[in-house]
């Protein structure tokens, strides 16, 4: 069984190859695929409460304070002790709110992006599935998550919540498009919508730096709108504490409030992989060709650190905006989005696909 | 035509607008001596506070256990909200006459307003502002206190 | 056969609904209710509930002696605490016609700006924090520190100080007193820098603002609204310029009048007025006069028998305090004109037709603090 921190491949074909002999091939798949969930469950975990912790000391340091202190050193089991509170909070059930639907909608919301970060690779042959049409499914799916957001906002029977989840699902609509037409840029640049041969096509430089231009300006489009997306930062409107105390979740207590909490930071964590991927060569990396030294010493860096160093940068960057801007207003939200990033955007789309007509990228 | 290149000016000042905003929270982060944050259990050796702090009243006692109250009662006249009662007591005196001294000087803090017009309005400076801060407690009636301490006397010139 | 039911069909686009943003509200700033009716994310028309901490302090001033006053005076307006002492202190002075010593008109002056500063400072960090900027409330906190740590080395304490007395002061001023004023000074001038690049310049916050809940010069002076809210819609009303106290007479320094009207203009009023006010206090914290820090007064005050009233620029505009006296050591009547009280008075009429957002933005560029509406 070959393992190497440099290609998970031959690893996974081994553990494959392994239950397949050992098992009948149905159960050798109910297998995988347990272990697969059970896996992406402690990664998922771990990520939440690492993001969680994350966030608190980033934006502790940027208000000059010291941020959670006082369980364990630096407070790294904060969010630990958080989340044994929350899971030992009473779950408050809402007078004539529809049961059903009130509890369905936190699980929705922590599915679908479930579903997304399966087809995200994480180093060369470490993904759930390659599919060929990765991209097109990570942006159905993870919009999926607006239905809970929805569906919590119509169930609570609370009017504060109401209103948080129509202002998401008008802001998810929109933004919506930008990030699937900001992704389009990219694949017309890579000429496949499969995330291992995106990754595999940045090889010999970021697609960021390869795209000039359009790819930038792509890339920032995607920052603004995945934020956005993501109902953070200076667009949270559907929480908007100081406007509707707490938007669609208003009226969630204990764990069903931590699953929102959660895939809040899970969501953040999911499109920070995505652009990590799409435009900063996920696992690929830092390559400038002709410099074989540099390049070599670049490849010792195991893939795992690139991408997590790259996801974390990411992710910082939208923790800056949150902690930096005031909340936008909803219909300065849409306008930002059908006459500012849709416009450029297709004019983007319409540059990069020139360019690569004329092959003048690297 | 204007209106199209105000459509990038606009673009170009509201970016550099946040870029300015984001440098601000940036620079904080990367600074992070100027944190500003007091911690507030571990730092009680080294916490001070000033000496005009108003934590409580209190009646400073000498070495002998005199203090200055005569027991005139104009602490409690004049405090806005009765946080003050005065006991009196009478005692012989040798030369036959009764003289007025304190039995009690009960002190409500929990109702106080630390607005000092006891301090200030007592003729014979029996009162003083404690630094103590850390009053809570489980038990109300912890919070009225006595604030002669018991077998005090008051202090010879005073009384004279 | 059943009969078919006509029900009367109501026009969902115009039917409008309720919510209560309050008594426990993260913008209301305190246990302020509004009742706001919406149509959609529109506000079509809105009614304040005060009264949820009203606790009587107009009644209580009635059985208390004039320097006992000074304690509830504290807590009405509690951001600008040494002022709303300032108003009763004058009105005591004036109608006893006590004139007081210099220096105490120099340091009541002083500590007044010093006091609207730090109101300011936080009016700052809950108007970031109501765009949604949460950051703007640690730096607005962080700087306000520096003034509550002067205050409470000279007297004592950091919000309710109490500090006045009529006819005087409590105390003098701590020896380093002036050598902190001018220090924090130099500290501020740096960081009001940062307010500017975070919340004045940024694209977001202008867009929220420009233009938001427009108030006219006419429509101000017929509510009522002063200090910085009603500046900002071009109505002179500063007290300190038009009925000067204290040593205002003495210094330099401009009114902050805006026309626009709107919440950005009385955003940008504010942050003028901090630097006015260090103006203000860089004039005279030098010039302090020596002397002593209290007149003599009477050990029982009784003002003659007759009305009086006083006005003061307090942080959130003028405010105007109207006693009778029946020659009593106590008021017979006593009457607060807070400025909060007013400027709430225009919010429904601002607002309508505003978005949640806005109604929230407005709320807090008019900066009231509910005890000084509920009193
Ligand atoms: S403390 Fe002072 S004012 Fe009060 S009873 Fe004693 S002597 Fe009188
Ligand atoms: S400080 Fe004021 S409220 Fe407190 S006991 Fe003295 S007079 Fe009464």
């Amino acid at each position: 069984m070959a393992f190497s921190i440099y290609d998970f491949t031959s690893f996974n074909q081994s553990i494959d190859k392994l239950l397949y002999d050992s098992l009948p091939p149905f159960w050798a798949l109910i297998i995988e695929m347990t272990i697969i969930g059970v896996v992406f469950l402690l990664f998922y975990a771990v990520v939440g409460l690492f993001l969680v912790y994350a966030e608190r000391k980033v934006c502790a340091f940027m208000q000059n304070r010291v941020g959670p202190n006082r369980v364990g050193p630096y407070g790294i089991f904060q969010t630990i002790a958080d989340f044994i509170k929350l899971l030992m909070k009473e779950l408050i059930y809402i007078k004539n709110a529809d049961k059903l639907l009130f509890n369905l909608a936190p699980f929705i919301v922590i599915i679908a992006s479930f579903m997304a970060i399966s087809a995200v690779p994480f180093a060369k042959g470490l993904h759930a599935i390659d599919f060929d049409i990765g991209i097109l499914y990570v942006i159905a799916v993870s919009s999926l998550g607006v239905v809970g957001i929805l569906l919590a906002g119509w169930s609570s029977n609370n009017k504060y919540s109401l209103i948080g989840a129509m202002r998401s699902g008008a802001q998810i609509v929109s933004y919506e498009l930008s990030v699937g037409l900001s992704l389009v840029t990219i694949i017309i640049l890579a000429g496949t919508m499969q995330f291992s041969a995106i990754v595999e096509g940045q090889a010999n430089g970021w697609f960021i730096f390869k795209g000039h231009i359009p790819a930038f300006i792509a890339f920032v489009v995607f920052l603004i709108a995945s934020t956005a997306e993501t109902n953070r930062g200076p667009f949270d409107l559907a929480e908007a504490e100081s406007e509707l105390t707490a938007g669609f979740h208003t009226e969630y207590s204990g764990i069903k409030f931590a699953f929102f909490f959660l895939a809040e930071y899970m969501n953040m964590f999911l499109v920070a992989s995505i652009a990590a991927t799409v435009f900063l060569g996920g696992w690929m990396p830092f390559h400038v060709s002709g410099w074989g030294g540099f390049n070599a010493v670049m490849d010792f860096i195991p893939p795992l650190i690139w991408y997590f160093g790259k996801t974390a940068f990411i992710i910082f960057l939208m923790m800056w905006f949150k902690w930096t801007f005031p909340r936008l207003r909803i219909d300065q939200l849409l306008t930002l989005e059908w006459k500012y990033l849709l416009p450029i955007n297709l004019v983007n789309i319409l540059v990069m696909a020139f360019m690569v007509l004329m092959g003048w990228h690297f | 035509m204007n209106s199209f290149f105000q459509y990038f000016a606009d673009i170009f000042n509201g970016v550099k607008s946040l870029l300015t905003g984001m440098k601000v929270t940036g620079r904080y982060f990367f600074s992070p001596w100027e944190i500003v944050t007091q911690q507030y259990p571990e730092n009680r050796k080294t916490l001070k506070m000033y000496d005009r702090f108003k934590g409580e009243v209190i009646m400073p006692h000498t070495a002998n256990n005199e203090h200055r109250c005569t027991g005139c009662g104009i602490c409690e006249t004049n405090c806005p909200n009765g946080s003050i009662e005065i006991i009196q007591d009478k005692i012989d005196m040798p030369d036959g006459k009764k003289k007025r001294i304190i039995d009690k000087h009960i002190y409500h803090l929990s109702m106080c307003t630390f607005c000092g017009l006891c301090i200030k309005t007592c003729p014979s400076d029996a009162l003083a502002w404690g630094q103590e801060f850390e009053h809570a407690v489980f038990d109300r009636t912890k919070l009225t206190k006595i604030l002669n301490k018991p077998g005090s006397s008051i202090l010879k010139d005073i009384s004279e | 056969m059943k009969e078919v039911i006509n029900l009367p069909v109501k026009n969902i686009e115009e039917e409008e609904y309720h919510i209560n943003m309050g008594p426990q509200h993260p913008s209301t700033h305190g246990v302020l209710r509004l009742v706001v009716s919406l149509q959609g994310e529109i506000v079509k028309s809105l009614k304040p509930h005060c009264g949820y901490i009203h606790r009587g302090i107009e009644k209580m001033c009635e059985k208390d002696t004039y320097p006992q006053i000074i304690h509830l005076t504290d807590r009405m307006d509690y951001l600008s605490a040494h002022i709303n002492n300032h108003a009763v202190c004058l009105l005591v002075e004036k109608a006893l016609e006590v004139e007081v010593p210099e220096r105490v008109k120099y340091i009541r002056t002083i500590v007044d700006e010093l006091n609207r500063i730090a109101s300011h400072q936080l009016w700052w960090c809950s108007f970031g924090m109501d765009m949604g900027g949460l950051t703007c409330f640690f730096y607005g906190l962080r700087d306000r520190e520096k003034i509550l740590d002067i205050f409470e080395e000279s007297f004592g304490s950091r919000l309710l100080h109490s500090y006045y007395t009529p006819g005087g002061l409590m105390m003098d001023i701590h020896p380093d007193f002036q050598k902190n004023v001018k220090v924090f000074i130099k500290y501020f001038r740096k960081k009001i820098k940062d307010y500017d690049d975070l919340l004045s310049g940024n694209v977001i916050m202008q867009l929220r603002t420009k233009g938001v809940g427009v108030i006219s010069k006419e429509d101000a002076i017929s509510f009522g609204m002063t200090g910085p809210t009603g500046r900002g819609s071009g109505f002179s009303c500063d007290v300190r310029k038009h009925h000067p106290y204290g040593v205002y007479e003495k210094v330099q320094f401009n009114e902050i009048v805006r026309t626009e009207g709107d919440t950005l203009a009385r955003y940008l009023n504010r942050m003028d007025e901090m630097r006015e006010s260090m103006n203000i206090i860089e004039q005279l914290i030098d010039n302090i006069p020596a002397g002593d820090y209290t007149a003599k007064m009477k050990a029982v005050i009784k003002l003659p028998a007759g009305e009086y009233f006083q006005r003061v620029e307090s942080a959130r505009g003028e405010l105007g305090v109207y006693v009778v006296s029946d020659g009593n050591k106590t008021p017979f009547r006593m009457k607060f004109r807070t400025p909060s009280f007013s400027n709430l008075s225009t919010l429904d009429y601002v607002s309508r037709g505003c978005k949640i957002a806005d109604l929230v933005a407005i709320g807090a560029s008019m900066d009231y603090v509910i005890p000084d509406i509920d009193r």
